[in-house]
């Protein structure tokens, strides 16, 4: 059982590295020790954080190259957003109304991922990079085309193809509400999202992603990973397994853009587009393909570090693309990779058997 | 191990197959089997049947089609002719994850291993098939997950010390030296717990003495597991060692059958092998 206890070693390690974080931050944010900026940056660290570890599936454990994460992430925010905002009169408690709108929003991102990944996951490579992308993209124009409002009748959707219909073809009662006018996104949302909320959501996506890895599903898609061949000729079904991962991947995005939308007052759909995207790709790199720790490091250091660099006004991004190349060299450099094993072995905790997690 | 000479017995449909399987079905019957690639026959008119127990070779020269029979059996390829009956089902239809299940394992000529895994999750991973249990109980890690995990950990050590390999389990599978990888591929085949095992080329790279070793396990999986083996190999002392019929291929057809006596005796055989001899008399 040896194995297996070191992979729960790794993994308890990761749940309470994350949690005496918040616990730190939190108590830091209660006393007023943070910045404004810093304060107002925790919700989307999480939510991003969350992407970045559910990405991890699909991109280093599953092999397969991604590049609409943010898609499914804007399914989430948007459904999230309108279960959160029309359930206000039905359900009064916040927690709950939020805990409902993340399951509203993996939900839709999971039945968003398995339409996109039926088709999809037959190709490989950059032909299903290139598909994922277009399926961003698609997303983000058919959410420019919603206009949701409720009222006492329940919701109202128009769908806005033309470009010529407004709020008032919602034919809303008096006292609805528009949720999303189209273009100018969703306006007017509670912000129902708290740093509490945001840990939470990271440590399931956690247990969820570490546990799925660890059990004979996780097993069996990085077996296609490794081999496709091999993984067939002993019985692994290729197609189920790469939809457990893909599907699994989009819900918990959709969850952590539901968090994300119900953070800020308004929500446009461009928030989610390609760049968006590579942003979440770059954190799954540079924090190690397969490395689930590593994402959640990864997108919690770059994520500030622009926030960071604000004093630094026109070159901000110039130091921040430096950084990024630093890192890089830094993490292929041999003799970086010798130190950094002879330090894991001198603190006993040699990663040899862990397949690569 | 008293080396007993298998006597072969005819079979009504031209098999032959060991007497001590002659009262059982043959686990594996190929008629007729052929596939085309654009015209040029890769195999055509291929008959062979593998006796339930049975130790059977496939040999011929390079490029000979003996890895696309392979490939054939496990629906890699499928077959452009004839069938394939295995355990007494045709397996046309079937796909390579359905006819592992029904019970047909393979090792690969060029390994094909979960190399960036544990050797003992490469076994586990064989394993699934029987010991499986749903994504959302390994989730929320519920009581079948630790039953399960527990079992596969416990078989999977059990089915490693076949080769003396079970001290490995913790390795990463790349990383094992090139013999163990071609033990460690056996073994996962094992995993699916199957009724007919191809082992393609398993002695490819091996010394000698290991080569010996492999022989006398491939008996000891056989009688261990009572299950039927199908292997092509070009190091001959390895296959007129423990093969009890073995078919000869060339240029994708069968040119002999017959036991290990028979075909080391066989004019034809010599001739693919070592070319035409002039004027020799055989």
């Amino acid at each position: 059982m040896k194995g297996l206890k070191k992979t729960m070693r790794v993994d308890f390690a990761t749940y309470i590295g994350v949690t005496v974080a918040f616990v730190v931050m939190y108590l830091l944010q209660l006393g007023g020790h943070l910045s404004n900026s810093l304060s107002g940056q925790m919700v989307p660290i999480c939510c991003f954080v969350s992407m970045a570890v559910s990405l991890n599936l699909v991109v280093g454990i599953s092999g397969e190259l991604s590049l609409g994460h943010a898609g499914f992430m804007s399914v989430g925010a948007f459904s999230g957003v309108i279960a959160g905002m029309s359930l206000a009169d039905v359900i009064p408690s916040v927690p709950v109304r939020l805990a409902i709108a993340l399951v509203v929003g993996a939900f839709f991102a999971a039945i968003a991922g398995f339409i996109v990944g039926v088709p999809v996951l037959r190709l490989r490579g950059d032909y299903l990079a290139i598909v994922t992308l277009a399926f961003g993209q698609i997303i983000k124009d058919l959410i420019n085309c919603l206009i949701v409002g409720y009222d006492s009748h329940g919701l109202h959707i128009v769908f806005n193809v033309s470009g010529l219909k407004s709020v008032t073809d919602l034919h809303l009662e008096e006292g609805g509400k528009a949720i999303i006018k189209g273009a100018q996104g969703a306006v007017g949302v509670t912000k129902m999202a708290s740093f509490p909320a945001g840990y939470i959501l990271v440590m399931i996506t956690l247990i969820i992603v570490l546990n799925m890895v660890r059990s004979s599903t996780g097993r069996s898609i990085m077996a296609i990973r490794d081999n496709r061949i091999a993984a067939e000729s002993v019985g692994i079904n290729v197609t189920k397994y790469k939809l457990i991962a893909f599907v699994s991947s989009a819900a918990l995005a959709g969850a952590a853009g539901a968090l994300y939308g119900l953070n800020y007052g308004s929500l446009v759909s461009s928030r989610f587009d390609f760049n968006t995207s590579i942003l979440i790709l770059v954190y799954v790199v540079l924090g190690g393909l397969g490395n689930i720790w590593g994402s959640v490091i990864g997108a919690t250091v770059l994520y500030i570090l622009p926030e960071m660099l604000r004093s630094f006004s026109n070159y901000r991004m110039l130091i921040y693309a430096v950084v990024l190349i630093l890192v890089m060299l830094l993490t292929n450099n041999e003799q970086f990779k010798q130190w950094r094993e002879n330090m894991a072995e001198k603190l006993g905790r040699g990663k040899r058997a862990e397949g690569g997690v | 191990m008293s080396q007993q000479k298998t006597r072969m017995v005819p079979l009504p449909s031209e098999g032959i197959i060991p007497e001590r399987d002659a009262g059982s079905m043959p686990v594996l019957e190929c008629r007729h089997l052929g596939i085309e690639f654009g015209g040029l026959k890769a195999v055509d008119d291929f008959n062979l049947t593998v006796g339930k127990t049975e130790i059977a070779g496939l040999i011929g020269p390079n490029g000979a089609g003996k890895t696309t029979i392979f490939n054939l059996l496990t629906k890699v390829y499928q077959p452009t002719h004839g069938t394939i009956l295995f355990d007494g089902k045709e397996t046309s239809g079937m796909n390579t994850v359905q006819v592992n299940r029904a019970g047909i394992a393979r090792t690969f000529q060029n390994i094909r291993l979960f190399s960036t895994l544990s050797v003992e999750d490469n076994v586990k991973i064989g394993l699934q098939g029987s010991m499986s249990y749903s994504a959302l109980t390994g989730i929320l890690r519920l009581p079948g997950y630790w039953k399960n995990e527990k079992r596969m950990h416990e078989r999977a050590l059990e089915l490693l010390s076949i080769f003396d390999m079970q001290d490995l389990a913790n390795h990463i599978a790349g990383s094992l030296p090139y013999g163990a990888q071609r033990r460690l591929e056996i073994v996962r085949a094992l995993a699916t717990s199957p009724k007919l095992l191809l082992l393609d080329e398993p002695a490819a790279g091996m010394n000698p003495s290991e080569t010996a070793e492999l022989m006398s396990n491939i008996r000891k999986i056989r009688d261990t597991f009572q299950i039927a083996v199908l292997l092509i190999e070009h190091d001959m002392k390895l296959v007129m060692g423990i093969c009890e019929g073995i078919a000869v291929l060339n240029y994708g057809r069968l040119i002999a059958k017959g036991t290990p006596e028979e075909i080391q005796k066989n004019p034809v055989v010599i001739e693919a092998y070592l070319g035409k001899q002039k004027g020799a008399d055989a």
